[in-house]
């Protein structure tokens, strides 16, 4: 029997960016908040001090800040009719664990979604008529429009301090900003980052093509800021230790940078880490949460009973978590009746390299979000009439690391090993780039999640099963932009160019992202999603998802903290001056 | 309020012959009390970490053996709960406990007895109306000698000159206020005064910079190098009010003063401690300083582009409200590096107020950084960018090391 503690308002599972922010706005609206992690307390100088923070054996080779599998760990299978296996070490995408979640190991990107993409299939079917969606496609529109959401995604970039440059400044094209991004309503709160040399020649190329290049948004410090919650930030350093680093310089956004300092000062809000929520309780009726019970790391089983349960957590396990725990009907691919585990979706990456002629690159010069994108080949921004597929990504080249275990470059045809090798790494490293693509992924009736029929966790517990497989429509439109970055780098007059356009089947040991979306997603019509546009369950009013990736109906060509930040103030507020007021289903 | 002061001081000068109804239980004079105890700072050594207010509990690690600061809520039977006003008002200025019991200068009672009869009344309300806590404390964990209370008769008559604050008629009401404030019931000569052998003042050298508990209270008279010269009145009060400004963050014993204290004191206040502050004429002649070795300075100056340079920048001048600029940085040039040593070995988290809630922390360098290697940083760090300071040595390094190791 779980021991029982006092009764709390609110239970935050999970202490990452939403956890994090719904805490402060609702500690700060005076209700008695606790959050509940998975993983230890992390703080920027007793956990990443620069002195050992830029560790790369450590971090990003022995992934030090990520969930370990014997904690937890998840099936992944390609196809429907296939025997799922466990994953035994993370590879594929990499889940956190502890405060902070996916907001430590980030890279910095924070990107707005286009307002086509918040209604993606209206907008498709509209332009192109329907026969040009896949029949199996499963895309829908968000219950949210970009207007809706721009006033928080405004909020969010103010409380990182996002370094960028506004091109759509209230509707006025700015030049230096990328043209085709929704009207922003102020610009970015610091200017952009110091561009590298590489990056400088790739803008010049883009430029030349015919494209319209820009600083990408990040999340890594142009200059110091003091953010709204009055906490400070440092200067970015360049350091290239971003992605899969903590940052010990203060300077990349995160939970611990962003909000803690103020949160942990109120007397109101409490953590506890290293305590394991196991499943969201229900009354008799199912229809309202009770609590939530927890494991510490005793092995001591607690019951925390609260009115309102916020799911916090890394999308996927907030889909787990709902199935654990019976909220909400698991989605049934064979009938396309349910809807927990339903429209999983992912990305689509892919690369080009380069090596040029008599050039000094210094690549080690990064930051995790720094570069020279486009965005003319990303969501509609392009005419897709007789492409064959829909969606797109932004490109261009990005300089997150050039960390010396993970790089090194070489010439097609070099040996793979030995002194030749050695001598091409060295011959290479200083002249190399690599350019990428960030393509969408949208949702299909046979990608989805649900409880694995063999595979147990440590408390016996079965683990999520992950069934994806890249799409036809998704493989075409990585090879149409690899082709598009291609051309682009062609005009660097390169020494070599490798274009590597996404090829199925999906690899879990491959990294390609940790953009792992959907399987909770937000709509209008509960027969297709999880929560209503206030995130809220359906089916349990008292449990929202405050903005995790898993609410995405489908995942789009940018990366996802910015979304997620911008839903968790949009959740916040629809709990603050609605549901608080009258608790209950949300209209 | 005339009749009151009147009251007042013939209470003071009858005594022990005091009955609890002559401290006036009147709200303005509560809250006139609350405020004092924020200006006393009463909450700095009488609170434990995490523990009830003024319940006590704070060990004080002085250079004679440990005390631990007793209950002073109402509590009857583990507090001051039975105490008379005469008591109360007997050990705050005279040091004086119940039943004449000597209290230990921990006790601030050397700069108490300044404070104004309003003041003491007044705060003497205020603790009546605390919410007493049950919670015993042994103050008195000295060694002998030193554990003989009796000692202290010899010490007061050494050390201990109670005198009214005296007004200096030439200079602002402001500036007096300020004076009051730091001669009186703000201590802060209690850190910031270098002490003789016993432990009393010097005097002569008051608010010059002391060590204490493992740290340098540093220099805070108007000297251009190494005290407050530098920085501008509003500067000073910055740093009291939010525990930064663009020359430094708050960190050790101060972020306890800062978090307690200065913090809560009103602007009016702050501005008159600045205004005394920088013209105190507290400032005495600067040391002579030898230039560093060179060698040393090449060193030091490739350890700090390795280790520090990433925060405090090539040009040492930091970040504002982050990273503390150590150029032309007093608390870097201090005589004594003791601070200096202590935070590179250790580490240190700035102090976390409302106004400024960051609290960023530098992290430990002892296990990376040998005592040679320490001393060259520091030597270098204190002569560069204009600054001169002594060097420091290895073997300074080394004893700091060690009784880090070994204090709790």
């Amino acid at each position: 029997m779980p021991r029982k503690l006092p009764r709390k308002d609110v239970v935050i599972i999970g202490l990452g960016w939403t956890g994090a922010i719904l805490g402060y706005e609702l500690a700060t609206s005076g209700l008695d908040v606790v959050a509940i992690e998975r993983g230890p307390w992390r703080d920027t100088a007793n956990d990443f001090p620069p002195a050992y923070a830029p560790d790369e054996l450590r971090y990003a080779v022995r992934l030090d800040l990520f969930l370990r599998t014997q904690q937890d760990t998840l099936t992944v299978r390609n196809k429907t009719n296939q025997t799922a296996l466990p994953i035994r070490q993370f590879a594929g995408f990499l889940p956190g664990n502890g405060v902070g979640g996916a907001g430590v190991h980030w890279n910095g990107q924070t990107w707005r979604f286009l307002p086509t993409d918040f209604n993606l299939r209206s907008h498709l079917e509209q332009r192109y008529g329907k026969q040009m969606l896949p029949d199996d496609m499963t895309i829908q529109d968000w219950p949210v429009s970009y207007d809706e959401l721009e006033p928080y995604y405004d909020r969010f970039e103010k409380l990182c301090g996002t370094s960028g440059k506004a091109g759509n400044l209230r509707g006025q094209i700015l030049p230096g900003g990328n043209p085709f991004e929704g009207w922003r309503s102020s610009d970015y709160p610091t200017p952009p980052l110091k561009q590298n040399y590489g990056q400088t020649l790739f803008a010049e190329a883009a430029r030349k093509t015919g494209h319209n290049p820009f600083p990408q948004p990040a999340s890594n410090l142009s200059e110091a800021y003091t953010n709204p919650l009055g906490i400070r930030m440092g200067q970015c350093t360049y350091c290239g230790h971003c992605e899969r680093f903590g940052c010990g310089n203060y300077s990349k956004s995160s939970p611990q940078t962003c909000v803690l300092p103020a949160l942990m000062r109120l007397p109101n809000f409490s953590a506890r880490t290293e305590s394991e929520v196991t499943k969201i309780n229900l009354d008799s009726t199912g229809k309202r949460a009770t609590g939530v019970t927890y494991v510490d790391s005793s092995g001591e089983e607690w019951e925390q009973p609260a009115d309102l349960v916020l799911v916090c957590a890394f999308s996927l396990f907030n889909v787990r978590l709902l199935l654990l725990s019976g909220i909400g009907t698991p989605y049934d691919p064979q009938t396309g009746q349910g809807v927990v585990g339903r429209n999983y979706a992912y990305q689509t990456t892919s690369s080009v390299g380069v090596i040029l002629k008599d050039k000094i690159l210094n690549p080690f010069i990064a930051t995790g979000a720094n570069g020279m994108m486009i965005d003319d080949y990303n969501g509609d921004n392009f005419d897709h009439s007789g492409l064959g597929f829909v969606g797109g990504g932004y490109m261009g080249a990005g300089q997150s690391n050039a960390r010396p275990i993970q790089t090194h470059p070489v010439p097609s045809g070099t040996p793979k090993w030995g002194a030749a090798w050695k001598k091409a790494v060295a011959e290479t490293y200083q002249s190399a780039m690599r350019l990428s693509t960030h393509g969408s992924s949208y949702s299909y009736r046979d990608c989805y999640l649900d409880l694995d029929p063999t595979y147990k966790d440590r408390f016996g517990r079965p683990l999520m099963r992950m069934t994806f497989d890249f799409h036809d429509n998704e493989l075409k439109m990585s090879a149409y932009l690899t082709d598009r970055l291609a051309e682009i780098a062609r005009a660097l007059d390169p020494v070599e160019l490798t274009a590597t356009p996404r090829t199925g089947p999906y690899n879990a040991n491959i990294y390609q992202t940790t953009h792992n979306t959907g399987g909770t997603v937000m709509g209008n019509d509960p027969a297709t999603s999880v929560v209503n546009r206030y995130c809220q369950s359906w089916d349990v009013s008292n449990v929202f998802i405050p903005g995790g990736a898993s609410v995405f109906p489908q995942n789009h060509g940018y990366n996802p903290t910015n979304t997620v930040g911008a839903l968790a103030y949009w959740t916040a507020d629809a709990i603050r001056n609605r549901y608080l007021k009258n608790p209950g289903p949300l209209g | 309020m005339r009749r009151f002061i009147t009251t007042a001081l013939l209470v003071l000068s009858s005594g022990a012959a005091v009955h609890a109804q002559t401290v006036t239980q009147d709200f303005g004079a509560v809250d006139r009390g609350r405020y004092v105890s924020i200006l006393a700072d009463c909450g700095g050594c009488h609170t434990a970490p995490g523990g009830k207010p003024f319940a006590g509990g704070l060990s004080l690690e002085t250079p004679f053996g440990r005390l631990v600061t007793p209950n002073i809520t109402p509590d009857r039977d583990t507090g001051i709960g039975n105490w008379t006003d005469a008591e109360f008002i007997s050990a705050v200025r005279k040091g004086r406990g119940r039943h004449g019991t000597r209290l230990y200068p921990a006790m601030p009672y050397p700069t108490y007895s300044k404070m104004s009869d309003q003041d003491v009344t007044a705060l003497r309300a205020y603790f009546k109306t605390i919410e007493p806590v049950r919670n015993e404390v042994f103050s008195n964990q000295l060694p002998f000698p030193f554990n003989i209370r009796a000692s202290m008769v010899v010490w007061n008559w050494i050390n201990f000159k109670p005198e009214p604050f005296r007004p200096d008629t030439s200079k602002s009401a402001d500036w007096n206020r300020g004076a009051y404030i730091v001669q009186g019931p703000g201590h802060c000569g209690t850190c910031h005064t270098p002490k003789n052998l016993l432990g009393g003042d010097k005097t002569e050298n008051a608010l010059n910079g002391a060590a204490l508990q493992g740290w340098f209270a540093p220099n805070i008279t108007p000297a251009h190098r190494d005290g407050i010269g530098r920085w501008s009145k509003e500067e000073l009060v910055r740093y009291l009010k939010t525990g930064t400004n663009d020359w430094t963050l708050a960190s050790g014993p101060m972020s306890e003063a800062v978090t307690h204290s200065t913090s809560q004191m009103t602007d009016d206040d702050l501005n008159a401690i600045a205004t005394y502050l920088k013209d105190s004429g507290l400032e005495t002649t600067d040391a002579q300083v030898t230039p560093p070795d060179q060698n040393v300075m090449k060193v030091g100056g490739a350890i700090y582009k390795d280790n520090c340079a990433a925060c405090h920048r090539d040009n040492g001048q930091g970040e504002t409200a982050l990273f503390p600029r150590l150029a032309g940085s007093a608390l870097v040039q201090q005589n004594d590096p003791t601070t200096l040593m202590r935070i590179v070995l250790q580490g240190s988290r700035a102090v976390a107020t409302d106004l400024a809630p960051t609290g960023p922390a530098m992290p430990p360098f002892d296990w990376r950084l040998n005592d040679a290697q320490v001393a060259a940083l520091l030597t270098y760090v204190r002569n560069t960018w204009d600054n001169h300071a002594a060097a420091v040595d290895s073997g300074t390094v080394q004893k700091e090391r060690q009784w880090l190791a070994k204090s709790p």
